[in-house]
């Protein structure tokens, strides 16, 4: 089973690499769009999956970035330099998702998932109810950021298959850099958080400190796929973080199967697709995806990633009676 | 301010107030004795507000359509538990957010199909649909002092039934100790069945009696929700006197803040609950179950 798994992901990289090469822009439009909201997934599987923190408001750092992007620009018109509105962005939702984190973490189970969800609401308002990034209705943005290097552009975002391989670059390193961290003693902790909290602080871990450091990386991982979605749709509304947003990311993860990363991107895959498969459907599709939740959530605790697994566990509860 | 504005900014925190109080109860208890976040549980809100306007247009009264309204939503509940809720127990919290996540997307479409996405009003009552004079210039609709008054009636009877029933006590039982309840022999599916039809109806209650104030619209579930968390949050889960003074904070805390700070009321309400996550982490009732 392992070498399935080691190759999985290389395989989808070098799928990923061709794309461009066979399919139309539609196409190549679609699955840079999936691979932000990949990056987002992966950034929840860090805090859902690996330390065990079930966040319902993890839109808020996604969205709080492409409010920033459109906030660090004079006015709509005028391109910003990728070097300063990135970083910009990713700090600021760094902040929040400290500030976020610093109360949340002082609850735990069930007041954590509401505590998350109401704080996320409360930065909804925000920018729901001011006139801060075009109130309600939200804002469009009609340049893109300029990537300059030594006065020569680097990348340019208008074209879509530049654009792609951008964020494929942000998806690998997101994903490789989630992995190293994995590897770490930072990530073991985190893990071992996970499975009992108790015997890590008996240990001596001040587990307060590993959850908020991983809630904080969360949210600055969510700011860059926030940025970039804003980069690409060309407009920002509060839609982008409301508690939708933020439970879709949760379907996303928990599809893919919660805790080893690439589930999250194989999530954030099928969740997309099959979005734009019901709502091609009918004008009902909610209806559907509805009903797809609970019948996944149901079948398929696991994840699409461990289907092996449910399928041995269902296989063994029909053979012990 | 004059007094007669700050009365009647008074008189609508309470009313707001009494109204989360009902939605919230019902969330607080299904969560304290059956160990469920019940996400659709803003929905059994929306569904009682369309249940009012479909059900006051077939029979001609608001009153008929309540009364009607409370018997289908105790039956609603009752089976939606047996045939869904029951299967959540033993999932884990995460599983039930996303299985409750689910049955939103699954009401709200219903919702759209049977009725539309349009905004409809509900009519109040003839006999209540006049207004008192405050002051010179202000009134105030006498409607709005009946929902006051009608949940008052409502939280009365809730506080007998779990303080001094039979079926309070092994509610109260259940709650501090649902393993114990268990092995006493008390019937624990009959009794979790009950608990969630209440908290179904009690919700369904307080959409169908605000209908005509607030009038009805989609996505109208999700909003009391996100705030009925946040009384729950601050009351203590499984409290129910907790979600009361929670509720009726809360309800003073929007009100004014949308008086004093209009741009910023949606967020006062948040503030109010960092700092009492500052203060007490559990929320003000942590210790007295219900």
């Amino acid at each position: 089973m392992s070498t399935a798994r080691r190759i999985l992901p290389w395989l989808s990289l070098l799928m990923l690499i061709l794309l461009p090469a066979l399919a139309g822009k539609f196409y190549i439009e679609l699955v840079a769009k999936i691979m932000i909201m990949a990056v987002f997934a992966m950034s929840l599987d860090l805090l859902v999956g690996v330390t065990g923190l079930v966040s319902l408001g993890h839109a808020a750092f996604f969205g709080l970035a492409s409010y920033v992007l459109v906030l660090a620009a004079p006015d709509q018109y005028t391109a910003v330099s990728l070097w300063t509105s990135l970083p910009l962005a990713v700090a600021a939702s760094a902040l929040l998702a400290l500030v976020i984190g610093a109360l949340a973490l002082r609850t735990r189970g069930v007041y954590f998932i509401m505590v998350t969800l109401a704080f996320s609401q409360m930065v909804y308002f925000v920018f729901h109810d001011t006139k801060l990034g075009g109130g309600s209705d939200g804002t469009y943005l009609y340049a893109k950021p300029t990537a300059m290097l030594g006065g020569w552009s680097l990348l340019d975002f208008n074209n879509s298959t530049q654009f792609y391989y951008a964020m494929l670059g942000l998806l690998t390193l997101i994903f490789a850099f989630l992995r190293l961290l994995l590897a770490s003693r930072f990530g073991h902790a985190l893990r071992g958080i996970r499975s009992n909290e108790q015997r890590m602080r008996a240990l001596g871990f001040n587990t307060y400190a590993y959850k908020l450091a991983a809630f904080t990386i969360a949210g600055a991982i969510a700011g860059a796929a926030g940025y970039f979605a804003a980069v690409q749709f060309g407009f920002v509304n509060p839609e982008m973080l409301s508690w939708h947003q933020s439970a879709n990311v949760l379907l996303m993860v928990i599809l893919g199967g919660a805790g080893n990363l690439f589930g999250a991107v194989v999530g954030a895959f099928t969740f997309v697709l099959l979005q734009d498969l019901f709502s091609s459907l009918t004008k009902h599709w909610l209806l559907l995806m509805g009903g797809f939740v609970i019948l996944a959530v149901m079948l398929l605790p696991g994840g699409l990633t461990r289907v092996s697994d449910s399928w041995q566990a269902w296989r063994a509860r029909m053979q012990g009676g | 301010m004059d007094l007669s504005i700050f009365l009647i900014q008074v008189l609508n925190s309470v009313q707001y107030g009494l109204l989360l109080f009902l939605v919230a109860s019902g969330l607080t208890l299904i969560f304290g004795i059956m160990g469920v976040i019940n996400l659709a549980h803003g929905s059994f809100y929306m569904l009682g507000a369309y249940a009012a306007f479909t059900l006051s247009s077939l029979t001609g009264s608001l009153f008929w359509a309540i009364a009607l309204g409370v018997v289908l939503a105790v039956a609603f509940g009752y089976v939606l538990e047996w045939a869904f809720f029951s299967f959540l127990y033993r999932r884990d919290h995460l599983q039930q957010v996303l299985l409750t996540y689910g049955l939103i997307l699954v009401f709200e479409e219903l919702r759209s199909l049977a009725v539309g996405d349009d905004v409809h009003g509900v009519a109040a009552p003839p006999a209540l649909a006049a207004s008192i004079p405050l002051g010179t210039t202000m009134t105030y609709p006498v409607y709005n002092l009946f929902i006051s008054a009608a949940c008052l009636v409502v939280g009365a009877l809730l506080f007998v039934l779990l303080r001094r029933t039979r079926l309070g006590m092994m509610i109260r039982a259940g709650a501090s100790n649902r393993e114990m309840v268990r092995s006493l022999g008390i019937d624990i599916n009959v009794l979790f069945r009950v608990v969630f039809a209440l908290g179904v109806a009690l919700a369904a209650f307080a959409g169908m009696l605000n209908a005509p104030a607030s009038s009805v619209y989609p996505g109208m579930g999700n909003q009391v929700l996100i705030i009925c968390f946040v009384v729950v949050v601050i009351g203590g889960i499984g409290s129910v006197p907790g979600a009361l003074v929670a509720a009726l904070l809360i309800g003073f805390v929007d009100t004014f803040g949308k008086v004093f700070l209009p741009d910023y009321s949606g967020i006062l309400v948040y503030l109010l609950m960092a700092i009492i996550l500052l203060w007490r982490p559990e929320g003000l009732f942590r210790e007295s179950a219900i």
